[in-house]
């Protein structure tokens, strides 16, 4: 684990110039610039979907509001929907991967660096081809605009009696574009974490975050052919005169609703385990303990994504399956809840007997532990098929999937910012600035989100773009609009700190938060070959050996 | 010193009660006034009908069962966040690294399990006494069918259609009278869904499904479609009349009779006939037997136009026929160019629609 510097020899011609600058983001394939270029890129789109819910929010901040057009408000909410599932929760899961992944095994680089550059620019490219959608979709006889199908785009609503010009094209064509990306980017991740690791680094000696990396990749290739397959069959549909969700010539609505769900719901957990991979990390670093039962937290995770494949049709307890098959789903899902309440206490004993640095990082992992644990018992509601016939498609599942998709996802991934970011940049991010981020993100989602359960029990359905005086709701959604602006505005803090810091923050030296794992053995920033000599490892955490020789870990492992 | 007022445990353990208080609020504050609010007219935890007590009841249970998992999980991290906290005054020194403990890992392995299966039976056993119910002697059956963006509605054995206002009769005195609804759609996914009587069925193209309620208080029921269907998905809204069974026998002999054939509005008639109306609308009785739009035979016998947009006002229902993209815009009915005339005859041509 020496860190003397080696010299590598760098093509000159690249000077520091931004055009220069901007010339090697194009051309790298370096897995640390692909991380960040991709966690970056997502970023962005986090903050223009993150807009959309503001105003969607603000739409409904008032009965009767004529704040948007009932079109552009549906527009809204599926853009938002696909963007944060597509462009923000997809690519900060392969952004985290690349980055993280090679210096967290010892090696040098990706299995296959080609292609993933190859990945990113299908991202990139898929997420702009589905923006262009606004000025490009109108064509000559002015149908239409953005996607207005919503994120699951059910079937018929997709078909071109329904959805004239060519928004829905572009919603096809830019996720096809992205589901390349995300396919390619799986591969890699994979061959990586299978071929790449250092010497000693036996499977069971990963850190967990690469396991769960490993799963959820895994997860990837399966899921995501489900969707693909869809959108080609509908595609076929709406120009090659077929009919398989054409329901006036035959076809099954149905059908595609399976065929998404079968995508859909492992899509859930593909984007939960990286979440899980940071707390995995970061909980024990700040509780100064090792995870509680190592093997126990692999077993749990490839059983959730064994268990997650076989769930899908607990979106669909309203399409009139039978008594069996909504029994069937029901106790899928129940059993999901196994493996992942065994993981909450897994980490709840890895905090026992600790000592808890209340950093900002861990902050945020209290945040997702909390609203986890709640996000996981109103999914337990959910799977209770006769109360899901009271509660599916109403804002109670909104609050629920966001208590799952904020409270929980965006929570770990915010550890995983505030803990990873000195790696990445050399410096730290200031730790007032990221208080008031973490506690108005705290306040203003509970202001939102927790309102939004009641909204629900008292029917309020989800995708409404407006709702009469009267029924109970109108103090609600108003308290769940000032929450989005709490959350906007705690967004905006984190956009100002990370900027800010790279220039302004502490310099972090290679270890700041006092860590076991391989990243942290190498500089902040790592230079372009990671590590001088490949390391070798013989536990689980070779920082801790090497700073505690008395006592090291591989005597107990 | 700010920093500590952020970053310590009082704050925290501030923040987690709060949390905990809200909890308990969903917890027992079901269908009582939230914040204030009454639960209103589509609280599900107010059902008047069942099968929608029936899920209420369950739902209590897995309430309860939820509740108790939340405030022992919670109560652990934070007496573990507090217990284990840093402390100011400590040596630096490493905590006991410990690596884990198959007992315990059992140990919560086995109690989900345990809970787990309490909830498959009870959920079991609600799912197959709701779907499973066969219709008894005197079931009412009705067809709904989904439209863009209203509802259809069919009596099949008693040669009734209308819209968007489904009446069903009580299970009073007369002993049980639930109604059976077949479900169809004429062209994309929509749910039907009244809180206070039942929980959500879709409506599917292509595809026929089947729920039952049977309220036992008579009163107006309102819900909305569930199912993002296009446009104007938000303003596809149902309302159910529960009627007295003998208040309901009298309403199905009004429906029943063809269109009255009032005089005092020939004009309008005139005028009705001669525009495209007619490819749309049904009226009984007459030539107009256009299935795309709502049946209209006895219109002024609904409460609401629009599928529950307006109050059915004589002048919100010539601001309707001028021009329903004014109300609901991008509904399917459109401006027809009308001149202020004949909008007046054949608003009172409609108004004779008793």
């Amino acid at each position: 684990m020496a860190t003397q510097e080696i010299t590598i020899p760098v093509d000159r011609a690249l000077g520091s110039s931004f055009v220069d600058r901007l010339h090697g983001l194009v051309v790298t394939v370096d897995h640390k610039k692909l991380g960040l270029m991709y966690i970056g890129t997502a970023l962005g789109f986090l903050v223009v979907a993150g807009l959309m819910a503001v105003a969607i929010r603000l739409q409904l901040i008032i009965p009767n509001n004529t704040f948007l057009e009932p079109d552009v408000f549906n527009r809204f909410f599926t853009m938002h929907g696909t963007s944060m599932v597509f462009l923000v929760g997809m690519p900060i899961i392969a952004g985290f991967g690349n980055y993280l992944v090679p210096l967290m095994i010892g090696t040098r680089d990706m299995a296959f660096p080609r292609l993933n550059a190859f990945g990113y620019w299908m991202f990139l490219f898929g997420g702009l081809l589905l923006y262009f959608s606004y000025l490009g979709s109108p064509g000559l006889a002015g149908h239409g605009s953005a996607p207005d199908v919503g994120w699951f785009a059910y079937a018929p609503l997709t078909s071109r009696a329904f959805s004239r010009g060519t928004s829905t094209d572009y919603w096809i064509l830019s996720l096809m574009l992205t589901s390349i990306g995300s396919t390619v980017s799986a591969i890699n991740i994979i061959a990586t974490i299978i071929a790449l690791r250092c010497p000693g680094m036996k499977l069971m000696r990963m850190p967990l975050l690469v396991w769960l990396m490993l799963v959820t990749n895994f997860m990837i290739l399966l899921a995501l052919p489900g969707l693909s397959g869809a959108q080609i069959m509908l595609l076929i549909d709406r120009y090659l005169g077929a009919h398989f969700f054409d329901t006036q010539a035959g076809g099954s609505a149905v059908i595609w609703q399976h065929f998404f769900w079968i995508f859909g719901h492992p899509e859930v957990y593909i984007l939960m385990i990286p979440a899980f991979a940071c707390l995995s990390e970061i909980v024990p670093v700040f509780s100064r303990k090792p995870i509680f039962g190592y093997p126990i937290m692999v077993g749990a995770t490839a059983m959730i994504g064994l268990i997650s494949m076989s769930v899908w049709a607990h979106h669909m307890f309203t399409v009139g399956m039978t008594s069996v098959g909504n029994t069937f789903f029901a106790i899928s899902t129940f059993l999901v809840g196994i493996p992942t309440g065994i993981k909450i206490f897994n980490w709840l004993g890895t905090m026992y007997g600790g000592k808890i640095r209340f950093d900002v990082p861990m902050l945020f992992c209290i945040g997702f532990l909390f609203q986890f644990l709640i996000a996981g018992l109103t999914g337990v509601m959910l799977a209770v098929a006769p109360f899901n016939w009271q509660l599916t498609d109403s804002y109670f599942v909104v609050a629920h999937f966001h208590y799952t998709l904020v409270g929980a996802f965006l929570f770990g991934i915010f550890a995983g910012f505030y803990y990873w970011y000195p790696k990445a940049v050399g410096r730290m991010l200031d730790r007032r600035l990221g208080l008031w981020h973490f506690w108005l993100f705290a306040i203003g989602f509970h202001l939102t989100f927790d309102t939004e359960h009641f909204a629900g029990l008292l029917g309020m359905p989800r995708r409404i773009f407006t709702y009469d005086a009267g029924r109970g709701w109108d103090t609600l959604n108003l308290i769940a609009t000032v929450g989005a602006l709490v959350q906007a505005t705690a967004v905006l803090l984190l956009a100002i700190n990370i900027v800010r810091s790279v220039k302004k923050g502490d310099p972090a030296g290679n270890d700041p938060w006092d860590a076991w794992t391989l990243e942290w053995s190498t500089t902040s920033p790592p230079p372009d070959y990671n590590f001088a000599t490949i390391p070798t490892v013989r536990s689980r955490r070779p920082l801790w050996d090497l700073k505690h020789p008395e006592d090291p870990d591989w005597k107990y492992e | 010193m700010r920093r500590q007022l952020f970053g310590n445990q009082r704050a925290l353990r501030g923040f987690f009660l709060l949390m905990l208080a809200l909890i308990c609020i969903i917890a027992l504050g079901h269908g009582e006034p939230v914040f204030g609010i009454d639960g209103g007219v589509t609280n599900i935890f107010k059902p008047l009908a069942q099968p929608a007590q029936e899920i209420k009841e369950t739902s209590f249970l897995v309430l309860a069962v939820c509740a108790v998992i939340f405030v022992v999980v919670a109560g652990l991290l934070l007496y573990g966040l507090i217990r284990f906290r840093h402390r100011a005054g400590d040596d630096g020194s490493e905590p006991p690294q410990v690596y884990g403990s198959n007992q315990i890992e059992l140990a919560w392995t086995v109690l989900p399990v345990l809970i787990v299966f309490v909830l498959i039976l009870v959920t079991s056993r609600t799912i197959a006494d709701i779907q499973d119910r066969k219709p008894p002697q005197g079931t009412l059956q009705t067809t709904i069918v989904g439209h863009q963006w209203w509802w259809e509605i069919r009596y099949p054995g008693l040669n009734i259609v209308t819209a968007n206002e489904l009446h069903v009769p009580a299970s009073d005195g007369r002993g049980p009278r639930p109604t059976f609804l077949k479900l169809q759609s004429a062209d994309v996914a929509h749910s039907f869904w009244v809180p206070q009587l039942a929980g959500k069925t879709d409506l599917i193209p292509n595809r026929e499904n089947l729920m039952w309620i049977e309220p036992t208080k008579p009163g107006t029921y309102l819900g909305n479609c569930a199912e993002y269907c296009g446009t104007q998905h938000a303003r596809m809204l149902i309302r159910v009349v529960v009627h007295s069974s003998d208040e309901f026998d009298r309403w199905v002999t009004e429906q029943q009779k063809n269109a009255s054939v009032a005089t005092n509005a020939d004009e309008g008639r005139k005028a009705f006939f001669a525009n495209s109306c007619v490819n749309c609308h049904t009226i009984r009785g007459t030539s107009a037997q256009g299935k795309f739009g709502p049946d209209l035979t006895h219109l002024m016998s609904r409460e609401m136009l629009a599928a529950g947009v307006v109050p059915n006002t004589p002048d919100n229902l010539r601001r309707w026929v001028r021009d329903p993209q004014k109300i609901k815009v991008g509904c399917l009915m459109p401006n027809m160019q009308l001149t202020d005339q004949e909008v007046d005859h054949i608003t009172a041509y409609l108004q004779t629609l008793k």
